[in-house]
């Protein structure tokens, strides 16, 4: 069942949630709606579910307009950030009582439950009471719970926000296989970026009521479309400076920026990611000298940070283990560090290098 | 081994819990059980003839009926009134939850005096009741009228904390599994507050059990007809019959602790998922 938000606006007094939002969930794919706090991207979600309505605009499911639905009406899953479990119910009232409202047959209801509560892995629970269980239990209730009504789609609410991070890690990976056995249209709202990267088939970057970015999780993360998208997935060094003639000089590297035709110098803004910056001890052209203030190894890379008097600023540098290895840098080392990548936003317009 | 005398970084442990159990003893059994002492003074047939009189049994009626019909009033208005000041933002709803408390600290001998002007034909409600055939002044619904007066903040200051630790999402959460508004507030909101309507109702029940103050001002305390065992015990005392008085007392003692006993029980069963 596909999503299309057509234009929709949501107001809470003076402050704009919600500005004139248009965005399409294809059927059986996994979204992710990722932000900031305040970004509005929970009042998206709950106006898809119907929990709120919006002042403009219109929800549609497949060809259906929903928009003046109740959110009993719409069959859909809802998980919330804190689970929002029964709490005088045990665990298999709780994932029966979307049946129970619905006046299933006893039988049908039974065996439903247990099939669920085997799928979310709490075979035996069932007499449990929500107080009784840990916060990553829970949330498998509440899954199992939305779950239980067959739902048109799942729409989960920061559902690991309130999980510490092995458990969230976990949920995550077994959300992902979940849907893969069972594709039902699932809409997530995270502000981690990480989580979002990982589980979703389409990323949907959203700031200040509005989309800066849709897409799928390489294209957000290798174009992004806008300097917020850049800051706000993954670290990144910035540097500012300026772009004329095909040149930019940002602050201490001078890159060539293709197509730019403006002879009149303009700001212009370069990111560069971690990732995209070479540590060597000899100097190059383009390269900044620095200073080793900090060696972080932290798994899979290692974390440099490098400090350029010249400039006053610090850089981050994550290093690939086999370069970390050859270098074997220590605190106070002084080395060279060069970007073999960036991106150059102007206030108007944007370039790849 | 060397064992070492651990002294617990709480300090006063010794001190308050001396003065815990004094106070209990001193003020709370020992008055009791003297109560208790006093009428078994008497032989169990005076003692039966005293507390089981038909008179006093009329008395017992009033005071058990009224308080439990007044405790089960409150319940349902005071659900109304913590509902409203838990779930609704509205100008001087701080001042509302203020008043709330006001017949905690208003004198009963006040309550009552105002009620029994009000109630009386000639007073401000009486003048349109009276004529409609309903008495609010020395009659069963006077009481009522009294006690739901003081048994509405207990309820109330019960149930607006377990409302407030609700989260809203759970109604959220109901809808959209497709259950009603009455589906909802029927099997997920009044379960999850009846703990604490029950605890309010015990409070509220034995607020009314006690009470005299007001309700001798309510009342004409006319034998078999308008006497509250608390006004009996008193005229008992009147005649210097200070044995029979205390076995009243010590019916009254039983039948609280009893529905006490009782509402305990109801409380632990439901406390499981309570935490």
């Amino acid at each position: 069942m596909s999503i299309r938000v057509q234009d929709v606006t949501k107001k809470f007094g003076d402050f704009t949630a919600l500005n004139q939002i248009s965005l399409t969930v294809p059927t059986g794919q996994l979204t992710a709606l990722l932000g900031p706090s305040g970004s509005g991207k929970t009042t998206l979600l709950r106006i898809i579910a119907g929990l709120e309505a919006p002042d403009l605009g219109n929800i549609l499911f497949e060809d259906e307009d929903v928009t003046g639905r109740a959110a009993r009406d719409r069959n859909i899953g809802f998980v919330f950030q804190h689970y929002a479990l029964f709490r005088h119910m045990t665990v298999f009232e709780n994932v029966a009582f979307g049946m129970r409202v619905r006046s299933a047959p006893k039988a049908e209801v039974h065996e439903r439950v247990h099939e669920l509560l085997h799928l979310v892995r709490l075979e035996g629970l069932g007499n449990r009471y929500p107080s009784e269980l840990s916060g990553g239990q829970r949330q498998r209730v509440a899954l199992a719970r939305a779950l239980a009504v067959k739902p048109r789609m799942l729409l989960l609410d920061e559902p690991f926000g309130a999980l510490d991070a092995k458990v969230r890690q976990e949920l995550r990976t077994w959300l992902r296989k979940l849907h893969e056995e069972m594709p039902v249209t699932t809409v997530f709202v995270t502000h981690d970026q990480e989580e979002a990267f990982e589980v979703a088939d389409q990323v949907v970057v959203m700031r200040q009521g509005g989309i800066e970015q849709a897409g799928s999780p390489q294209e957000v993360f290798d174009h992004p479309a806008t300097p917020f998208v850049m800051d706000f997935i993954g670290n990144v060094n910035v540097f500012h400076g300026r772009v004329f003639g095909g040149q930019a000089e940002v602050g201490p590297f001078t890159l060539s920026v293709k197509g730019d035709t403006h002879s009149e110098p303009r700001t212009a803004t370069a990111y560069v990611r971690p990732h995209e910056l070479a540590i060597e001890r000899t100097a190059s052209a383009h390269s900044l000298a620095g200073r080793v203030v900090q060696v972080n190894p932290a798994g899979a890379v290692q974390r440099v940070r490098v400090f350029a008097e010249e400039f006053g600023i610090e850089l981050s540098v994550d290093l690939v283990r086999e370069r970390a290895q050859q270098l074997s840098l220590k605190v106070g080392e002084q080395v060279h560090v060069r970007p073999w990548a960036a991106r150059v936003f102007t206030p108007d317009q944007d370039y790849v290098i | 081994m060397n064992r070492r005398k651990f002294r617990s970084p709480l300090p006063g442990f010794t001190s308050t819990l001396s003065v815990t159990m004094f106070w209990l003893f001193g003020w709370l059994v020992l008055p009791l059980v003297a109560c208790v002492l006093k009428a078994a003074t008497l032989s169990p047939s005076q003692f039966f003839a005293a507390a089981w009189s038909s008179r006093a049994r009329s008395a017992y009626w009033l005071t058990f009926g009224a308080s439990a019909t007044a405790a089960f009033v409150s319940v349902l208005f005071g659900l109304l009134i913590a509902w409203v000041l838990v779930r609704y933002s509205f100008p001087g709803r701080r001042v509302v939850d203020a008043m709330i408390d006001l017949p905690f600290a208003l004198p009963t001998a006040v309550a009552g005096l105002v009620y029994s002007t009000l109630y009386v034909q000639s007073g401000w409600y009486g003048q349109f009741l009276v004529p409609l055939g309903i008495q609010g002044y020395n009659t069963f619904l006077a009481i009522v009228l009294m006690l739901v007066f003081l048994g509405l903040p207990f309820v109330v200051r019960t149930v607006q904390p377990v409302l407030e630790s609700l989260e809203g999402d759970i109604e959220e959460a109901a809808a959209s599994l497709g259950a009603s508004r009455w589906q909802t507030f029927q099997q997920v909101l009044l379960p999850s507050l009846l703990p604490g309507m029950i605890t309010g109702f015990a409070l509220a029940f034995a607020r009314g059990l006690g009470e005299y103050g007001s309700i001798v001002f309510v009342m004409g305390n006319i034998p078999f007809k308008s006497e509250i065992a608390p006004a009996l015990i008193v005229a008992q005392l009147d005649d210097y019959r200070y044995a029979e008085a205390t076995s009243i007392a010590v019916m009254l003692l039983i039948g609280s602790f009893t529905s006490l006993g009782l509402i305990n029980w109801l409380e632990a069963r439901n406390r499981r998922y309570a935490s």
